[in-house]
C-alpha cells in the first residue's frame, strides 16, 4: 500500500490514443467514482455539521452533570451518563475474563480441532445476532427466568453475550502475534503453563486486551435495544450505593443512546436529543482515536 | 490462522511437555486453570445454545397456535384487536424490501467510494476521509434514526405530499446511509490486498488505470467485496431502533411511501407492554428473523473462509 500511487502511469486517457468506446467506459466510470465521492463526503460533512449545529447550542456543563427536574425546570443527563459508566464497568467486569480466558484457552490449550472450529463458529455467530434478538433473550432469560427484572444487572448480563465475540476476537489476534520463543523461553525455564500465561504471555498481548476493552465499551455505549428492554429508561439519578449491592442490583436506569431515544420518541425534545447526539459522538471519536493508537502500538509489536 | 499454530511443531512439543507435568500432579494449578480456560472457551457454545433454545422453547407455541400458514403468510398483523390476527408477511415483505432497497443504494456508492479511497485520491485526501468513515462507523444507531426523524421525514412528507414522511422510503434511506461505512471500509480492506503485480501487469498490458481498477482490482477482490455485502445485509436487517423512529410501525403491506413495519420493530414496538398469546408472537418473530440471520452468517462465513484461502 505504501507506494500504490507509483502503479499510475501518470498518463491522462486520451494521450494513449484509446478508441472511443474505451474513451467512454474510462470517461463514465471515473465520473460514477467522483460523483460517489462527493455524495459520501457531502453525506459525511452534513451528518456531522447537522448533528453539532443543533446539538451544541444546548449543551453546558450543567446539562452533563446535573439530573433533571421538572420543579426547578432543569434539564439533565448526569444520571445517563452515570448508567452508561455502571452498565460498563458491570459488563466488563464479567466480559473480560470470560473473553481473555476464552481466547487463552483457543490459542494456548485447545488440541482439538473440531472444538476449535465449534467455538469460533459459535462466537461467529453471536458476533451476527441482531441487538433486538438480544433483548428479547434478556428479556427472557435474565429479565424474566432469573427474574432480575428491569435491572442494570440484567442489562450488563445481557450486554455479556453481546460484546463476548469481541472480546475473544481481539484477544486472540494479539494472543497469537506473542512469539512463540518467548512461550518455549519461558517453559524451557521450568515454569508451568499457567505462570508461563500469567507472566510472558499475558503481559506481552496487554495491548490487545486493552483495545478489545475499548471496542466493547464502544458497542455498550452504542447500543440502545437491549438496554431500553432490560435497563428501563428512568431519567432519575439512581443511588446504586446506598443500600450496598441490594440496591445495586435493583436499580434501573436509562443510559446516553436510550435516554436520546427517549427525548426523540417520548417526550418529542428534539433539541436535546441532538445534544446527547454531540455527546455521543464526541465519545465516539475519543473511543475511536484511543483504539486506533492501542491498534498501532501493537502493530508496532 | 489457528489451524497454522496447532501444526507449529515447536507448540506441539510444548504442548506434550506441559501435558506430561499437569499428568504427574505435579502441579495441581495447572490443572485446574486447564479447567478454567476450557469452560471460558466453552461458554460462548452455550450461549448460542441457549439463545438458540430459548428462542425455539418459546417462540413455537404461539406459532403453533396460530398455525404456521397463517403466522406466515397472514397479510394482516392486529395484536390488539378484538379478534386479534398474526399475520407477519408484512413484517417478513417489509424486512426483505427494506434490506434490499438498501443494498441497491448503498452497496454500489459504498464500492465506488472504496475505489476512490483505495486507489484514486490522493494519498492525504484519503487519510482525512478514513477516519470520519470510521467515526460515523462507530456512531449508535440510534443517533441515524434521530437525523431521519428531523430531515428525512419532514422533506419526503412535503416532497412527495404524503400525511406522514414515515415511510418504507425512509427507512431505507436510513439503512443505506448507516451500512455505509461498513462496506466502504471491507471493500477498501479487499481492495488494498490486491498484489500490486495484478495491477501493474494490467497497467503494462496497455490498460487505462479506470480499466485496471474495474478489470482487474475489483474481481480479484470479490470474495471481499461480496463479504462487504452480506455484512452490509446482516446490518440492514438486523437493525431496530434507527429504523423504529422513521419507518412509521404501522403494519402496512410494503409501499414506498406508507408506514411499515420491519420484523425485528415489530419485536421492539410492542415487547415493553404485550402479554399473552401476543407476546409470545413476538417471540415468534424473534424465531423467524433469527432463521434469517443464521442463513446470512452461514453465506458470510463462506465467502470469508474462501477469502482466506484464496
Amino acid at each position: 500500500m505504501t507506494d500504490k500511487k507509483e502503479t499510475h502511469l501518470g498518463l491522462r486517457d486520451e494521450a494513449k490514443g484509446l478508441s472511443s468506446s474505451r474513451r467512454i467506459y474510462n470517461m463514465g466510470m471515473r465520473t460514477v467514482i467522483y460523483i460517489s465521492a462527493i455524495i459520501v463526503v457531502a453525506l459525511l460533512i452534513f451528518l456531522l455539521g447537522y448533528i453539532l449545529y443543533r446539538g451544541l447550542p444546548n449543551l453546558s456543563w450543567g446539562f452533563l452533570t446535573s439530573e433533571e427536574s421538572v420543579v426547578k425546570d432543569i434539564q439533565g443527563i448526569g444520571p445517563a451518563i452515570l448508567n452508561t459508566l455502571y452498565v460498563i464497568i458491570a459488563t466488563l467486569i464479567v466480559v473480560l475474563p470470560l473473553g481473555v480466558g476464552a481466547a487463552i484457552y483457543l490459542t494456548e490449550y485447545a488440541t482439538n480441532r473440531k472444538l476449535v472450529s465449534a467455538i469460533e463458529f459459535a462466537t461467529e455467530t453471536l458476533a451476527g445476532i441482531p441487538s433486538i434478538i438480544y433483548a428479547l433473550v434478556g428479556v427472557l432469560v435474565f429479565a424474566e427466568s432469573l427474574a432480575l427484572g428491569k435491572t442494570l444487572i440484567a442489562g450488563a448480563f445481557t450486554l455479556v453475550i453481546m460484546v463476548l465475540p469481541t472480546v475473544i476476537r481481539t484477544t486472540q489476534e494479539s494472543l497469537k502475534t506473542v512469539p512463540q520463543s518467548y512461550r518455549e523461553g519461558s517453559l524451557g525455564l521450568g515454569s508451568g503453563k499457567w505462570h508461563m500465561i500469567r507472566t510472558v504471555v499475558l503481559p506481552s498481548s496487554i495491548d490487545g486486551i486493552v483495545t478489545s476493552c475499548i471496542l466493547a465499551i464502544g458497542r455498550i455505549v452504542g447500543e440502545s435495544a437491549v438496554l431500553l428492554y432490560t435497563v428501563g429508561m428512568s431519567m432519575q439519578m439512581q443511588d446504586f450505593f446506598r443500600n450496598g449491592l441490594e440496591s445495586f442490583f435493583s436499580a434501573s436506569g436509562s443510559t446516553l443512546s436510550v435516554a436520546l431515544y427517549v427525548y426523540a420518541k417520548v417526550r418529542a425534545d428534539f433539541d436535546l436529543a441532538f445534544s446527547v447526539a454531540v455527546v455521543l459522538i464526541i465519545i465516539t471519536l475519543v473511543i475511536n482515536l484511543a483504539a486506533n493508537l492501542a491498534g498501532k502500538k501493537l502493530k508496532r509489536q | 490462522m489457528n489451524e497454522q499454530s496447532l501444526h507449529n511443531s515447536p507448540e506441539e512439543a510444548v504442548e506434550k511437555t506441559s501435558r506430561r507435568k499437569g499428568k504427574a500432579g505435579a502441579r495441581p494449578l495447572e490443572s485446574v486453570m486447564q479447567l478454567i480456560f476450557f469452560i471460558c472457551g466453552f461458554i460462548a457454545i452455550a450461549f448460542v445454545l441457549v439463545i438458540t433454545i430459548y428462542l425455539i422453547i418459546s417462540g413455537l407455541p404461539a406459532i403453533r397456535e396460530i398455525g404456521l400458514v397463517d403466522f406466515l403468510f397472514g397479510t394482516e398483523w392486529a395484536s390488539t384487536a378484538e379478534d386479534p390476527k398474526f399475520g407477519i408477511l408484512p413484517m417478513i415483505l417489509t424486512s426483505i424490501y427494506g434490506t434490499a432497497g438498501a443494498i441497491v443504494i448503498g452497496v454500489p456508492i459504498g464500492f465506488l467510494m472504496a475505489v476512490f479511497l483505495s486507489k484514486v485520491a490522493p494519498r492525504r485526501l484519503a487519510n482525512v476521509i478514513r477516519p470520519v468513515v470510521d467515526l460515523l462507523a462507530g456512531i449508535p444507531s440510534i443517533v441515524y434514526g434521530l437525523v431521519g426523524l428531523m430531515v428525512l421525514v419532514p422533506f419526503i412528507r412535503e416532497t412527495f405530499n404524503t400525511a406522514a414522511g414515515e415511510s418504507l422510503l425512509a427507512a431505507i434511506v436510513v439503512l443505506a446511509i448507516m451500512i455505509l461505512p461498513s462496506i466502504i471500509s471491507v471493500s477498501e480492506t479487499a481492495l488494498n490486498a490486491v498484489p500490486k503485480e495484478y495491477e501493474e501487469a494490467s497497467l503494462a498490458l496497455g490498460a487505462t488505470d479506470i480499466e485496471t481498477y474495474f478489470r482487474v482490482s475489483a474481481p480479484a477482490a470479490k470474495s471481499g467485496i461480496a463479504a462487504a455485502v452480506v455484512l452490509g445485509v446482516g446490518r440492514a436487517i438486523g437493525e431496530a431502533m434507527a429504523i423504529m423512529m422513521v419507518a412509521g410501525n404501522v403494519a402496512n403491506m410494503p409501499d414506498l411511501l406508507s408506514s411499515v413495519r420491519f420484523l425485528t420493530t415489530g419485536i421492539a414496538v410492542e415487547l415493553a407492554y404485550s402479554s399473552g398469546l401476543q407476546r409470545q408472537a413476538l417471540f415468534s418473530i424473534g424465531l423467524v428473523l433469527f432463521l434469517f440471520i443464521m442463513c446470512i452468517n452461514v453465506i458470510l462465513n463462506v465467502f470469508l473462509k474462501r477469502d482466506k484461502e484464496g
